[in-house]
């Protein structure tokens, strides 16, 4: 009946076997649908209602551009700007006194806008037939056609030229674009979190869901039980990414269609997120992988909760000091963000589970890489460890017995049972 | 793990000695296992050799430690001592594609149709998913089941599901069948095609060992058995030397009750209803009989029956674990 075929498959292809079927069920049930639209339907509700208030708020709340001229300039480009606004509307600054600059000859406006006071895109000095603006190189790029315009109008009723606008930028000092970057990375290590803390329960309930079907035991006659986690752990990690990608797709959608609403309702503003000291595509490559890395470890950690227990109850018992303890190691990451080369950031680096947040706020301050490749080869190990050790552990401790020890098994019935009777 | 012992060394069956020695190498061979869970023994040196193409019972009340034994040859547990090769294999999970294992808690994914689910027990065995819904298909029709090859697990009856699991054991087509407890759920019928899907395979050379408490089933299967209680291996061999290990029963049914012919009946007579019942005297009856006729006891009937493999368990595992056999077979049928 037999036939001369390899005796067995090799752990790759032992993995791929659980992968390809986690995977594509999972994708596929209905379960999955509703787990992803989950977080959608708040922000899809919230975006709608944004999109459809967004025109009204770009006018209600636009951005607001300082005037630190004269006086009377001040009020004529106050004039000019409500004389072009029911025509041109969103295209158009909102335009505000800068009350610091007010009968102070010695204003500087680029002294100002450093010191980050104020709450305006830009600042404009000068006169009106010599305008000139202090702001961020985007920001002056953006107003210095609108602020001539007014400017023109600000002299005449109907200019038939109008003046230019000199422009000044802003240039932020060392530890300002270090300040301003630890946004980037605070920000990066937060998705990062909530991305690994939302979908690495997965795991968890696909391994429960594995021991319910009890189908467990099959798979662990047929390959190795470090193959069936590490399959569960890449399928799990996959689905996540798909889930990623659509919740991405979505936000995305989001932005393209509301960014004004949200920008001015958050006040948040992707595009001013300070650049990461790697560049956007390295640091993104480098979030991609962090995360493929912190959902590896805390899902091998799952799978080995989930291994031990046996129903949904332990599961969340078990769970709970685990989510605890990632909470934990959360914090320290964000906590030592503003504390680079310290011994509790090299610690945050080391430790495995927090590694990954640790470092990919590196990445955003620090352009150094080699670091990475050490970090990342580090948390591969550790993701290796938890992998063997939770099989191990599945071994000695789940497949204990048959028929007749069916009620004790499991942690808890372990810990409940005085004295375990001879093993089915 | 090293295989040190003698009798490992030939991968022939040399230490079984209740199976003639023959030139058939070992499918499964196990010496001195050992297993504890919390400090307790659940196997305790447990001794077995399983020639190619035999069936083979592990027989032994529910607690006995079968499942563990089973679970430590098939390496999905390791034994804390002792010794195992399966085809002559130390790391049963390095000759997977030779094997093919039905536990005692059947599980099949409940969304996968059955098609999808003979084909994946197929690809964890190294069967390519394509041929193995090839085979998948083909192995559904021959066992009446091709109707449902498109259905849901979840669509199917408990009987029908246990098939398609048995199925997906054999898939793959294994040298090596191991079945924990098969018989456990199944009505009669299916009890009975069971059993003769098992001779098929054995027909076909392959190697069946399958675990039960049901003696029955193993006296009609099994070439071998392995006795089992309290985590130990009384008896491991063929199931005619267990038989013979106890002398014949006689059955003696007489119109006189009493008299003193009874005197002369045997030591371990016992009443069972109208029937003396006793050990064949080494002497044969017909000293016997002469004495009974001297005594008028009036002979109604006399029979002579040769021990049962039930017999034999009680002689070999002791009443305790015949008793608790039975009550297990019981609680099946309820």
């Amino acid at each position: 009946m037999s036939e001369t075929l390899r005796p067995r498959l090799n752990a790759l292809e032992a993995a791929w076997v659980i992968a390809r079927r986690d995977f594509v069920a999972v994708l596929f049930s209905r379960a999955f649908l509703f787990f992803l639209l989950g977080p959608l339907f708040p922000v899809i509700v919230g975006g709608l209602a944004g999109a459809i208030g967004g025109e009204v708020q770009r006018e209600a709340v636009s951005v607001e551009i300082g005037l630190a001229m004269s006086e009377a300039d001040n009020a004529a480009m106050l004039a000019a700007g409500a004389r072009l606004a029911p025509q041109l509307g969103g295209a158009l600054p909102s335009l505000r006194t800068v009350p610091e600059a007010a009968g102070d000859p010695a204003f500087d406006a680029r002294a100002f806008m450093e010191a980050r006071r104020g709450n305006y895109a830009a600042i404009v000095t000068g006169t009106l037939a010599e305008p000139g603006m202090v702001g961020t190189a985007g920001q002056l790029r953006r107003w210095k056609g609108p602020v001539a315009l007014i400017a023109g109008h600000a002299q005449e009723a109907a200019p038939t030229a109008f003046p230019e606008v000199t422009g000044a930028v802003v240039t932020t000092s060392a530890a300002a674009e270090r300040s301003s970057r630890i946004q980037t990375a605070q920000i990066a290590q937060m998705l990062l979190f909530l991305l690994t803390m939302l979908l690495a329960g997965m795991v968890l309930s696909n391994l429960v869901e594995e021991k319910a079907n009890k189908i467990i035991e099959i798979l662990a006659a047929a390959i190795p039980m470090d193959a069936v986690f590490t399959g569960k752990l890449f399928a799990m990690l996959a689905v996540s990414f798909v889930g990623i990608g659509v919740w991405g797709l979505a936000a995305w959608g989001l932005w393209t269609i509301g960014s004004e609403a949200i920008i001015a309702s958050t006040g948040f503003d992707i595009a001013r997120l300070p650049a990461p000291a790697v560049g956007w595509p390295l640091f993104i490559a480098l979030g991609v992988i962090y995360f493929a890395m912190a959902y590896l470890l805390l899902g091998a950690l799952f799978l080995t909760i989930g291994a031990m227990a046996n129903t949904v109850r332990e599961v969340q018992t078990l769970s709970m000091p685990v989510t605890m303890m990632q909470l934990m190691v959360f914090f320290l990451a964000a906590y030592t963000i503003k504390q680079p080369g310290s011994g509790l950031e090299l610690a945050a680096i080391a430790f495995p589970l927090s590694s990954p947040f640790a470092m990919l706020a590196r990445a955003a301050m620090d352009p150094n890489l080699w670091l990475h490749a050490v970090a990342l080869a580090w948390q591969g190990l550790a993701v290796l460890a938890l992998v063997k050790g939770g099989s191990l552990l599945f071994r000695k401790r789940v497949m204990k017995s048959g028929n007749a020890g069916r009620v004790r098994r499991g942690w808890f019935a372990r810990s409940a049972a005085p004295a375990a009777e001879p093993a089915e | 793990m090293a295989v040190s012992e003698q009798g490992l060394a030939g991968n022939r069956v040399g230490g079984f000695s209740a199976i003639p020695v023959d030139a058939r190498p070992l499918a499964i061979e196990a010496k001195g296992l050992v297993k504890s869970f919390d400090g307790t023994r659940a196997v305790d040196g447990v001794d077995i050799a399983v020639p190619e193409g035999a069936i083979y019972g592990i027989l032994g009340p529910n607690g006995a430690g079968k499942t563990t034994t089973l679970r430590m040859l098939l390496g999905i547990i390791d034994p804390d001592q002792g010794v195992r090769r399966v085809f002559g294999h130390d790391r049963p999970h390095d000759i997977g594609r030779l094997i093919g294992y039905l536990p005692e808690e059947r599980g099949l994914y409940p969304s996968m149709k059955a098609v999808e689910a003979i084909a994946f027990m197929g690809a964890l065995r190294g069967l390519s998913l394509k041929e193995g819904r090839k085979r998948a298909g083909e192995l559904l029709e021959r066992h009446g089941l091709g109707h449902a090859a498109d259905r849901q697990i979840r669509q199917l009856s408990k009987g029908m599901a246990q098939t398609v699991q048995l199925l997906g054991t054999l898939v793959h087509r294994p040298r090596l069948v191991v079945l924990d407890e098969p018989f456990s759920g199944l009505d009669a019928i299916n009890q009975g095609k069971l059993e003769v899907m098992i001779r098929a395979l054995a027909d076909e050379g392959v190697t069946v060992i399958f675990s039960t408490h049901v003696i029955h089933h193993a006296e009609r299967l099994c070439e071998g058995v392995a006795i089992i209680a309290g985590g130990r291996v009384p008896y491991a061999g063929s199931v005619e030397a267990a038989r013979d290990r106890i002398p014949a029963q006689v059955r003696l049914e007489t119109r006189a009750r009493e008299g003193a012919w009874v005197a002369a009946l045997p030591g371990d007579t016992r009443r069972n209803g109208d029937f003396f019942q006793f050990s064949l005297p080494e002497t044969g009856v017909e000293p016997l009989l002469r004495q009974l006729i001297e005594g008028e006891a009036g002979i109604l009937s006399l029979s002579i029956e040769r021990a049962g493999l039930h017999d034999a368990f009680v002689a070999i595992a002791g009443e305790a674990a015949a008793r608790q056999l039975e009550a297990d077979t019981q609680g099946d049928r309820a």
